[in-house]
């Protein structure tokens, strides 16, 4: 199989390239994109990415496969690279630190941003708090995000404004707050996000539905802020 | 060698995993200048993959329920070598812990009357196993690993806690009176090596699944802190015992939770039939996990094995309905259909017992300190380590781990650790002052590796010392088989001292740090042979075909393991437990 990679390392390369390298897979399985990455890596050690848990569910390898953001260990090679040509770049929109490895200290700045932790004044019961399910089914779809980062990075408005505007995978974390029964900061969460960019650059380009390797929906998350926004404005 | 650059910490804990930053959360909050160093962001370590939930009685399922019964279930199936002081602190202590985790805002599954939902698991009782089956564990859907993971983070952003996120341990500094001063760290972005002092070092590493070649573990449980444990000089307990979880995905080693058979679903063979039945007549598929496991592998071996090769058996789950799939395990409804590609609403999946967990570690007590042994056999404390979480073994499993104790061990044990550190700290604990050459003794590896030139390649090493493990370190352990691998990992461990590093470079270097894997990964790999072909007996996840009998004369004890001399002694069991009756051995039954 013909794969080209991204190589970049900062203390040896000027500028990175598109290295192309020919890679005998094993017959009769549907690889995941993650398992030619370790085959690559047993030829050549110095090819640096982030892997762990090998199931799509730690987050660690969203990477840009053929043009679209995914996470390698989840997504086979037939559907990556269905005309048999595999290309891996690092997720766009990021600094990259050397191959595949982006810098996403940007990303993680927006996720602290949005004080993503539940907020609660009044005194803890002696147990749990109690949650209706149906308020608890309001957290489906939001609390599953594994901070991989491929919605955030597939964003334009992201790319314009990676200081300002939150971006897809921290405003679904700030509506999974919202959106909890047992928060009582949703004035003060509200009132954080009222600037024209936080939310607002928001263009519903829906690139993080397209890319969402668990399936989520952020701009659904981004309206339902709007909405609260708005009707609060009134 | 040119002194390092330094870091100074009250707490450093070496893990962000559930353990690690329970342990963190109850030092920042406290005031303490704490660190959590993770060679992984810490949303990435391995306790995101815990899926069916946390057991603890909390009385939500049955208001009768008692952490009593618990306890008798945790002993019972650590087959009567978990400590039952350690049992009893954290079935006890453990609603107050999942409490908390709720108040923290930990998304767990309701009930109808807004408590938070159990599900029934395996080896689970009531009344002292004379009730019939209990529902106790905790779960957010099948993803409560997950869940419990983002929250702690969240917490830990709010408290404040320093993260030296993508960091690699590479060994503790221990100073010439025995004290651990903390720890030579690598900065992987940048490559920098520092010393990373602190007045109380955690390891909460987590497991060391990748000792095998297939396992449910992430690619980076590599088990490094127990080497830098034994590297130290320090003993590990219990390390021949390693849980294979029955329902792994055939071939991809990918976990399908307990919590399919606490739902409803069943194994069955190739002829469709309900086989657990046999082996367990009351609990049947929700017997305890070495039980099934042994009895997967043995209508594999009798030829009722499914598939092409007979090699593996079904989880059948369709007749739950699609709903009950969809709404309690919605995340294996994924993990199936992307690595068995089935759909478990209509067919079943292919499964086989997969290395999943290991229960021995460090040696510690309640508190989480570490312990070790003095010349006359008897515990000391080693003063500045601690270890919690699945590196610990304080020992709450001891042969066999149920089934949703892990995550209870994280969090009880984590918050024990914070709390101990935080009394030992008030009562002004300060620095312990390590001579230079001790910081040197812990860079020593990477040195080393730094410095190769030809040899052996580490993917090449490190694929050769999991087949080894997997083929002789099963489900089922044959003493000659034993006996030769001891000599082939003595092989390997020369050949991995000779091995080469190509990239020497700086930045974000994972071919270093896979190197520096690979010595965690052969110690473990040693230290589990050694002790296991020692233990001449079977016990719990421990079964020999030349000892097929659990011998409680000889062997109703821990195993301690040396690495300096390669030795293996005996350490008692507690049966001391503070507040109930111990639990006397009796014959093992499901």
């Amino acid at each position: 199989m013909q794969i080209s990679i991204y190589r970049f390392d900062p203390d040896e390369n000027e500028a990175p390239r598109m290295e192309d390298v020919e890679l005998d897979l094993p017959e009769g399985r549907d690889l995941m994109v993650l398992d030619v990455l370790e085959l690559l890596k047993a030829k050549d050690p110095s090819i640096a990415y982030r892997r762990s848990c090998r199931e799509g569910v730690c987050g660690s390898d969203g990477i840009n496969m053929n043009g679209r953001n995914g996470l390698a260990c989840i997504t086979p090679l037939s559907e990556a690279a269905p005309r048999g040509k595999l290309t891996l770049r690092p997720l766009p929109g990021l600094p990259v630190v050397r191959d595949l490895v982006v810098d996403m200290s940007q990303f993680y700045r927006q996720y602290e941003k949005i004080t993503p932790w539940l907020v609660n004044d009044t005194p803890p019961p002696a147990q749990e708090r109690l949650q209706k399910p149906r308020d608890r089914d309001k957290l489906n779809g939001l609390y599953e995000c594994i901070l991989c980062a491929c919605c955030t990075t597939a964003c334009p408005s992201f790319w314009w404004n990676p200081d300002k505007f939150v971006g897809p995978a921290g405003l679904l974390q700030a509506y999974r707050f919202l959106a909890d029964s047992r928060d009582t900061a949703t004035a003060e969460r509200l009132a954080a996000l009222e600037d024209p960019f936080s939310v607002f650059r928001c263009r519903g380009i829906m690139n993080c539905v397209s890319v969402c390797p668990k399936g989520l929906n952020p701009t659904r998350a981004i309206g339902k802020i709007r909405t609260m926004l708005l009707s609060q404005g009134i | 060698m040119s002194r390092l650059p330094r870091l100074e910490f009250d707490g450093v804990i070496v893990g962000g995993g559930g353990a690690g930053m329970r342990a963190a959360l109850q030092l920042a909050q406290s005031g303490l200048k704490t660190a959590v160093l993770s060679k992984v962001f810490p949303t990435r370590s391995h306790t995101v993959s815990a899926q069916g939930g946390i057991t603890c009685a909390i009385g939500s399922d049955d208001p009768d329920d008692d952490w009593r019964w618990h306890m008798y279930d945790t002993v019972k199936g650590s087959d009567y070598i978990g400590d039952q002081d350690a049992i009893e602190y954290m079935c006890s202590v453990g609603p107050e812990a999942v409490y908390e985790l709720e108040h923290m805002g930990l998304p767990f599954t309701r009930t109808e009357s807004g408590r938070i939902y159990q599900r029934p698991f395996g080896g689970q009782s009531k009344d002292y196993g004379k009730g019939g089956q209990a529902s106790r564990t905790c779960a957010a859907e099948d993803r409560t690993g997950h869940a419990l993971l983002h929250t702690l983070y969240q917490n830990n952003l709010k408290a404040g806690t320093t993260f030296l996120n993508e960091w690699f341990a590479v060994d503790l500094v221990v100073n010439q009176d025995g004290a651990v001063c903390g720890l030579v760290a690598l900065e992987i972005e940048s490559g920098q090596v520092v010393f990373v002092k602190s007045k109380a070092t955690v390891l909460a590493t987590g497991g060391a699944g990748r000792i095998y070649a297939t396992t449910t573990n992430a690619l980076m449980n590599t088990g490094d802190g127990v080497g830098m444990a034994l590297r130290a000089g320090l003993p590990v307990q219990d390390i021949e015992m390693w849980q294979f979880h029955p329902t792994g995905i055939h071939q991809a080693g990918v976990l399908v939770t307990e919590g399919c058979r606490g739902e409803g679903g069943y194994l069955v063979n190739k002829d469709g039939e309900r086989f657990m039945e046999r082996y367990a007549p009351t609990a049947k598929d929700l017997a305890g996990r070495d039980v099934v496991a042994r009895s997967m592998i043995q209508e594999i071996m009798d030829g009722r094995g499914a598939g092409p090769d007979s090699d593996h058996v079904f989880l059948k789950l369709d007749h739950l309905g699609e709903e009950t799939i969809l709404k309690r395990l919605p995340g294996i409804t994924e993990l199936s259909k992307t690595f068995a590609h089935v759909n478990p609403a209509k067919d079943p999946i292919p499964v086989v017992p997969t290395c999943h967990y290991m229960m021995g570690g460090v040696p510690t007590n309640v508190h989480g300190q570490a312990l070790s042994r003095d010349s006359a056999g008897d515990d000391v404390v080693v003063s500045g380590l601690y270890a919690i979480g699945e590196v610990a073994c304080v020992s709450v499993h001891g042969a066999n781990r149920l089934g949703g104790n892990s995550l209870l061990d994280l969090v009880v044990f984590g918050r024990a650790a914070g709390i101990h550190i935080e009394d030992a700290m008030r009562q002004g604990i300060g620095h312990r002052e390590p001579a230079d050459d001790d910081v040197a003794r812990a860079s020593a590896r990477l040195t080393r590796w730094n410095a190769s030139g030809d040899g052996e390649s580490v993917a090449d090493l490190r694929r050769e010392l999991q087949r080894l493990m997997l083929v002789n370190f099963n489900v089922f352990r044959d003493g000659d088989h034993m006996r030769r691998s001891i000599s082939a990992l003595a092989e390997l461990r020369q050949r991995i001292a000779n091995a080469h590093l190509p990239d020497k470079s700086r930045v974000f270097n994972t071919a270093r740090l896979e190197a520096l894997e690979l010595d965690n990964l052969l110690e473990v790999a040693e230290a589990t042979a050694i002790v296991a072909e020692a233990r001449t007996e079977s016990r719990g996840a421990h079964a020999r075909n030349d000892y097929t009998e659990r011998d409680d004369d000889n062997w109703l004890c821990h195993s301690l393991y040396f690495a300096a001399d390669r030795s293996v002694a005996k350490r008692g069991v507690n049966f001391s437990p503070t507040t109930v009756e111990p639990f006397q051995p009796v014959a093992r039954s499901y």
